[in-house]
């Protein structure tokens, strides 16, 4: 087995330190080291998107992260998002409109949307296609998951007019 | 399924990397964004026995204007190319093609040298690179040098990088007022590999084809020119026969073009066909529309 590394990161807020094996993905070692179930693992090849969380504000892989990569950055997991209430409102409407059944995907899809309205507040619904091609759910047939996110945007617009 | 065992070791420049790919004695490789690396590792179709992470080096970072050229630093990462304005401007094939490589998480963590250095033969910046005639910065750690993307991709996955040498930049001519380019793609869903792509850069004289460079990928083992469909348009306006003319030549550039379980090179040819006559139109100089 390889030495372990030490690495230094922000999760959700809070300072951490940890040794990891190289080999130890960032999804993984949410998971197992941090006990934050809310990434899920679906490929580990970077095609499904179940694993995706905030890395210096920006959505990334944890399948395609190595933990050792992330030493010194700043994470935010489903757990933080959810429970800082940035994304509420965004949660509200996929429950309001049934966009999700089991749910394994359901915190990829989160952050892809959360990502997106924070870069472009009114997308289009081809714009919102476009942004979840890289998160695949096997229940919902994608349609409701748009229009939760669409209704989202524009609750949104209308709360800030 | 997940890597296997390997070693890590975190450098803060090209000389320290370099240092460690030598006395490294087993299977060393270069992490950057990783995102076609790590799938592959994940995959255990490839198992490297050191990764050394140069993602770190900050003199592979910056998109700066240098003379007639635009250095892109191979770390830049696809979103970044997304959002520069320095690209846009300068470098507009290259923001054109940005939005179609892989998926927007992807395009958070990948970076161009990766992209480039790792030679997918589906991937969209090389084929970019070629129909720019960009030139790419190898260094070694003593001594920086450049080579053309023409001579860059040799063969599937084969590019001119000697064993630990890094891809440090890529050098994009600035684009010329009078040029034109057009990018596009066809998958079966967005996002994934390109069943055929195409990068086209012309410059015309009125409604005269001056030059045109057309780069189709997907394609073939590396990011193809088509040499005969080019020669067929120097000189010539894009009329709707001289168009056809091209597509008839295509045909000959793509007599090898590869095939696999889901696409026959017939079906490639064809797809390239319909790309070539969509990409040609928009390339038209307004007035001849």
């Amino acid at each position: 087995m390889s030495e372990t590394v030490a690495i230094a990161l922000t999760i959700n807020g809070e300072r951490h330190r940890l040794r990891v094996e190289p080999r130890l993905s960032l999804a993984d070692c949410l998971r197992h080291h941090m006990r934050l179930t809310g990434s899920h693992i679906g490929c580990e090849m970077g095609a499904c998107g179940a694993c995706l969380v905030l890395q210096d504000g920006r959505v990334i892989h944890g399948c395609l992260a190595l933990a050792v990569q992330a030493d010194g950055t700043t994470i935010q997991t489903i757990e933080g998002l959810s429970e800082s209430g940035a994304i509420a409102d965004l949660q509200a409407a996929f429950h309001e409109r049934n966009a999700l059944q089991c749910g394994f995907c359901t915190p990829g899809m989160l952050m892809s949307a959360h990502e997106l309205l924070a870069q472009n507040p009114n997308p289009t619904r081809e714009a919102i296609r476009d942004a979840l091609s890289g998160n695949y759910c096997r229940c919902t047939g994608y349609e409701a998951i748009v229009d939760a996110i669409e209704t989202t945007a524009s609750r949104r617009a209308r709360g800030a007019a | 399924m997940k890597a296997g065992d390997f070693a890590y070791i975190r450098v803060k420049s090209v000389v320290e990397a370099v240092a460690a790919f030598k006395a490294c004695d087993g299977e060393p490789r270069y992490l950057a964004g990783g995102q076609s690396l790590l799938p592959s590792m994940n995959l255990r179709l490839q198992a490297p026995t050191l990764l050394i992470d140069i993602a770190r080096i900050e003199s592979m970072r910056r998109i700066e204007r240098r003379g007639d050229e635009i250095r892109v630093g191979a770390l830049t990462r696809h979103a970044e190319i997304l959002a520069s304005s320095e690209i846009a401007g300068d470098v507009p094939l290259l923001a054109a093609a940005a939005p179609w490589v892989a998926h927007p998480a992807i395009r958070n963590k990948g970076t161009i040298g990766g992209s480039l250095a790792l030679a997918d033969p589906a991937s969209e910046f090389p084929a970019v690179a070629l129909a720019l005639r960009a030139r790419i910065e190898l260094d070694d750690g003593e001594r920086t040098r450049f080579v053309t993307a023409e001579d860059f991709f040799l063969d599937l996955y084969e590019t001119a990088i000697e064993p630990g040498e890094i891809l440090t930049a890529v050098w994009f001519p600035r684009a010329s007022p009078d040029a034109r380019f057009a990018f596009d793609e066809l998958s079966r869903r967005r996002g994934d590999y390109a069943l055929v792509g195409i990068a086209a850069a012309a410059t015309f004289v009125g409604e005269l084809i001056e030059d045109i460079r057309l780069v189709f990928f997907s394609v073939g083992p590396t990011p193809m020119r088509v040499r005969d469909a080019e020669a067929a348009l120097r000189g010539k306006t894009l009329s709707d026969a001289n168009i056809a003319t091209c597509q008839a030549a295509l045909a000959w550039d793509l007599a090898d073009a590869s095939e696999d379980v889901q696409t026959s090179a017939a079906t490639r040819r064809h797809l390239a066909s319909v790309l070539l006559r969509r990409q040609l139109h928009r390339l038209r100089p307004a007035s001849a529309a």
